[in-house]
């Protein structure tokens, strides 16, 4: 494998670029501290709109984050591309999907009209999609946010010329080893069984139900879970559960939607395709 | 005046989302002064229809990643309004502690990395990492306790895991709370020394009285809770939002305008401290001294050093607010009420860093949202923000074309937009 040196000369160019979101993951980064200046003695920012006014269109790593929500913003990142020696997406929205996609569910027009009125004609919108529908993409770091550790990691492999493969197994596993109760016990839907892990169960730790930030992890069976879950398709065996919990199928699938809507999500045929 | 001048900046740097400064003089005459938002809309009002309240709050803290607390407080409340729910006075300790912890990032992130530069007279902070590295350092160490203590309360700061309607989903412990006031305590040193490097700045000499909105609570300096509250006399109800904000369309922008009694009004750390100085905490008001703030101050550049006031009373607050959480005690049973869904409709309004924010849903009986209606600090901003851009460039007409785009880029840059948030408004269902 290719070590760094070879590929960019000492010192990396570093770019950092935003589509449409909260930028919430680019100020993640920042939380890093002494690391995040460790890390900028091997690298150079040359371009990061958010923290500095030098700007360069000469990078070797552009960090990507947000949604693509408009025709021109299919071509800016089709230009990030183009320069960029190693496109990194961070975050969900830009590497899997987000709450962004959910407005793809109605007409566009439609939505532009409840914002803007009569002022509609001013502004375009497309149906929302992570940058991984438009561009091919070397690495991929999902959650929203990114978990800092896993962005560290992603950097070291980077730089060490390495790929990185993000985590493909179930929330659950990480959550029972870190033995959190189940909030399922609490009567409300998690998302853990079917997601992508990779954050440590972070908001079962907490208590809180896994809200599938991270979207579907590869294999999610998503047909199994709703047979234990559900109360429209509970098999015989899991009645007692399903009498506990009493979720719908419509309770699983709104949550669902919300970080798998692109492309639109059809329950019924993932769950079919785990059959 | 400059007899011809035309400034145009594409995407303003070291602003969080993306808008441009479009100024132009012409025969010596301003034609046009204008910060347009060409940040691309998200559209949450319309997309979180049809989600259940827990997820609504989910989603809604997202609209912003560096004022997440503060939406996902303002969606809390005004869902906890709606579906009826009252919280324990515990849940509201903790929910103030978050609070400070939020503003204490968003500030110092503002403060050091944003608008420091220009004041040394560079283009980023990156310089200072070989050429100061104790003032980054120090910079660091401020914006991240302030990080920590929001994750302390909330789980995560972007974006909080733990609060949920209805109270928290696990329960404190007072040690971690007496840890963190160590630190707190340990931080004073750090602010002080901000402060002195603050009493070497020279703002650019301008000012424009204008009509300043902020929350108002009897008994505290608000941030997460009180009235709807205008410089001007005014005082309302937070349910009655609709009566001070008043929205519109305008074509060069993504985000809306607003106005109030005057054709344009100011929200965030100046608005505050104007509306509400004699509620600052002691050491503050010593630091607003040592300053030279002396309310009311009508000078927008200032309003960078307003935020640094506020941090001081943040610290200090946060401290006492610990010594109250932890004196009487965490009980587990106050940390979540009974929560069940049912229709109905509420307002929620809190003081995000840049300003008032307000939050309003309707849901059905089985607590799905039927409608939403986000009002941003920064939208409320911008039509100020434009009005001293109008006046400001006569003002300063005599200087080159260079130094009138960095001075409106400090302009604009002293307001701390957050754009992202603000460009995805919507018309009021029925306003
Ligand atoms: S993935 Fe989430 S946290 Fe990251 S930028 Fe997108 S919305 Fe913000
Ligand atoms: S809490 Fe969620 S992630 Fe943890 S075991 Fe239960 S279902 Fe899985
Ligand atoms: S537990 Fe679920 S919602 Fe929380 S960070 Fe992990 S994947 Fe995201």
């Amino acid at each position: 494998m290719e070590g760094p040196t070879k590929r960019f000369g000492n010192k990396p160019q570093i770019a950092f670029f935003d589509f449409a979101c909260c930028e919430g993951c680019q100020l993640s980064v920042l939380q890093l501290e002494e690391r995040l200046l460790d890390i900028l003695e091997l690298v150079d920012v040359v371009t990061w709109r958010e923290a500095m006014s030098e700007y360069s269109n000469d990078y070797d790593i552009a960090f990507c984050e947000g949604s693509i929500t408009r025709e021109q913003d299919i071509e800016r990142v089709r230009e990030i591309r183009e320069q960029a020696a190693i496109l990194v997406t961070l975050g969900s929205c830009a590497s899997g999907g987000c709450h962004n996609d959910l407005k793809n569910q109605w007409e566009m027009d439609e939505m532009l009209a409840l914002v803007y009125g009569d002022q509609a004609e001013h502004f375009d919108t497309i149906p929302s999609r992570p940058i991984t529908a438009v561009v091919e993409v070397d690495y991929k770091i999902y959650g929203c946010p990114v978990s800092l550790a896993e962005f560290v990691t992603v950097v070291k492999r980077i730089l060490t010329g390495q790929s990185y493969e993000p985590p493909n197994q179930p929330v659950c596993v990480e959550c029972k080893l870190n033995d959190h109760l189940c909030v399922l016990e609490k009567g409300e839907v998690c998302l853990g069984p079917v997601t992508r892990g990779g954050c440590d169960a972070i908001c079962t730790g907490f208590g809180d139900a896994c809200q599938g930030c991270r979207g579907l992890m590869d294999a999610a069976n998503v047909g199994a879970m709703l047979k234990a879950l559900t109360r429209e398709q509970a098999h015989a065996i899991v009645r007692k559960v399903v009498e506990r919990y009493g979720f719908t199928q419509d309770d699983i699938e709104t949550k669902l939607r919300i970080y798998n809507n692109w492309p639109e999500l059809n329950l019924e045929e993932i769950a079919a395709n785990d059959d | 005046m400059t007899t011809d001048a035309r400034i145009h900046v594409h995407h303003v740097t070291r602003v969080e989302g993306h808008g441009d400064i479009i100024a132009e003089i012409a025969d010596g005459v301003l034609k046009q002064a204008r910060f347009a938002i060409v940040e691309a809309p998200r559209f949450f009002e319309g997309f979180l229809r049809g989600q259940l309240y827990s997820d609504v709050t989910h989603v809604a803290s997202r609209i912003c990643g560096i004022c997440a607390c503060s939406h996902k407080c303002a969606a809390l409340k005004a869902t906890e309004v709606a579906l009826d729910v009252t919280i324990s006075p515990q849940t509201d300790l903790l929910r103030r502690l978050c609070f400070h912890g939020e503003v204490l990032s968003s500030h110092l992130l503002h403060i050091y990395f944003l608008a420091a530069p220009d004041f040394l007279g560079l283009p980023s902070v990156m310089p200072l990492i070989a050429g100061a590295p104790d003032l980054v350092k120090r910079a660091m160490r401020l914006k991240n306790i302030g990080y920590d203590l929001a994750a302390l309360v909330a789980g995560r700061h972007t974006h909080p895991i733990a609060m949920a309607v209805g109270g928290f989903t696990f329960v404190h412990d007072p040690k971690d709370m007496l840890a963190m006031r160590e630190r707190l305590v340990d931080i004073r040193e750090d602010l002080t020394a901000s402060v002195e490097l603050f009493a070497t700045v020279e703002l650019p000499d301008f000012e424009r009285p204008t009509e300043y909105v902020s929350l108002k609570h009897p008994d505290r300096y608000a941030f997460y809770d009180g009235d709807v509250f205008s410089s001007d006399g005014h005082r309302l109800p937070v349910r009655r939002y609709r009566e001070a904000v008043t929205e519109h369309v305008v074509p060069h922008s993504t985000a809306k305008h607003a106005r109030w009694n005057r054709p344009e009004y100011m929200v965030g750390a100046l608005a505050r401290f104007n509306n509400n100085y004699e509620q600052l905490h002691p050491a503050a008001q010593a630091v607003a001294e040592r300053l030279g703030m002396d309310p009311p101050v009508h000078n927008p550049f200032a309003i960078t050093v307003a935020q640094l006031i506020e941090c001081v009373h943040c610290v200090e607050d946060a401290i006492e607010l610990i010594d109250e959480v932890v004196g009487r005690g965490i009980d587990p049973a106050q940390q979540q009420v009974e929560v069940r869904p049912r229709a109905g409709q509420g307002v929620g309004a809190v003081e995000a860093p840049r300003g008032i924010l307000f939050h309003e849903y309707e849901y059905d009986e089985d607590g799905r949202c039927l409608s939403a209606n986000h009002v941003i600090p920064t939208a409320q901003n911008l039509a100020n923000l434009e009005a001293d851009m109008r006046e400001f460039v006569p003002h300063i007409a005599g200087e080159s074309t260079d130094r009138i785009t960095h001075l409106l880029e400090m302009l604009v840059r002293a307001y701390d937009p957050c754009i992202s948030c603000s460009a995805h408004m919507v018309r009021l269902p029925h306003g």
